[in-house]
């Protein structure tokens, strides 16, 4: 329990911290940027390398490049659906969300089981 | 168009707002933590790229573009779509930044020192993303060519 609340704790304080950094710069674009920044990725890394080592948290790292990849499309695919479809921001990011999990898991099956 | 530091904005942000941020990102870390322990690393690390927070971060700037214009007496709802599509659009850059930030953790980690690979990958996804945008926003200029809503202003000028 003691280990989850750390979790929670560090990887909250790390999203936080760069979705504030984010919000302080202009233009909307440049500050866009720190929307897809480590946080959760440096959160969880520092925290396995102190208790997995190292090669584990490699391992995490290479399945990341899948979800990353994953990121990118969903980030694509909620601009064009914003400015194309004209939809309401919370659709279209809930709605993209699964693009995310079929490009992230299908990498997964064909590349990293 | 020029890169600005707005401190006023922190201003915008509620303390809620801030706490949905807080939550989001630490529930992310602890699901992530928690498929790693149960199916193994190669699927808890597809969730340190997973966008959590993103949909509450494009809500809160259409939101926000929208109580602006509101004040000022305006309709905003097409300004704040358009605010959270640039929003998005930033974050595709940030996005490739950060698949090199895994590719250098994944290469380097085992044999150096793992502080070192989380700083340098760090630095990496920033300096990539700022010049990914950078190459964006001066892309008619580097390139050469002439944006299609500037040729067609051209075609329309008596």
């Amino acid at each position: 329990m003691g280990d989850i609340i750390i979790r929670f704790l560090i990887g909250g304080l790390f999203v936080t911290a760069f979705a504030m950094i984010g919000d302080l710069f202009k233009p909307k674009s440049f500050a866009g940027i720190f929307g897809a920044a480590p946080s959760v990725a440096l959160a969880t890394l520092a925290l396995t390398l102190s208790k997995n080592g190292s090669t584990y948290a490699s391992l995490e790292a290479r399945s990341m490049l899948a979800g990353a990849a994953a990121l990118f499309a969903y980030c694509v695919l909620v601009t064009w659906l914003l400015k194309r479809d004209h939809m309401r921001a919370l659709a279209a990011t809930t709605s993209a969300g699964v693009v995310w999990f079929v490009i992230a898991f299908g990498a997964w099956y064909a590349w990293l089981r | 168009m020029r890169i600005k530091v707005d401190p006023k904005s922190l201003k915008q942000t509620k303390w809620y707002e801030c706490a949905i941020r807080f939550f989001l990102g630490g529930a992310i870390t602890v699901v992530a933590g928690l498929l790693a322990k149960k199916f193994g690393p190669a699927v808890g690390g597809l969730f340190l790229a997973f966008p959590a927070i993103f949909p509450a971060s494009a809500t809160l700037v259409e939101k926000h573009e929208k109580e602006k214009k509101a004040q000022k007496g305006m309709h905003g709802q097409e300004r704040g779509r358009d605010a959270a599509a640039l929003d998005a659009a930033g974050a595709s850059m940030g996005s490739i930044g950060l698949l090199l930030f895994a590719l250098i953790v994944w290469l380097l980690l085992p044999e150096h020192s793992a502080w070192f690979v989380l700083l340098a990958a760090g630095a990496l996804w920033f300096a990539s993303s700022c010049g990914l945008w950078l190459l964006r926003e001066h892309r008619h200029q580097i390139f050469g060519f002439t944006p299609r809503r500037q040729q067609a202003a051209r075609a329309s000028r008596p």
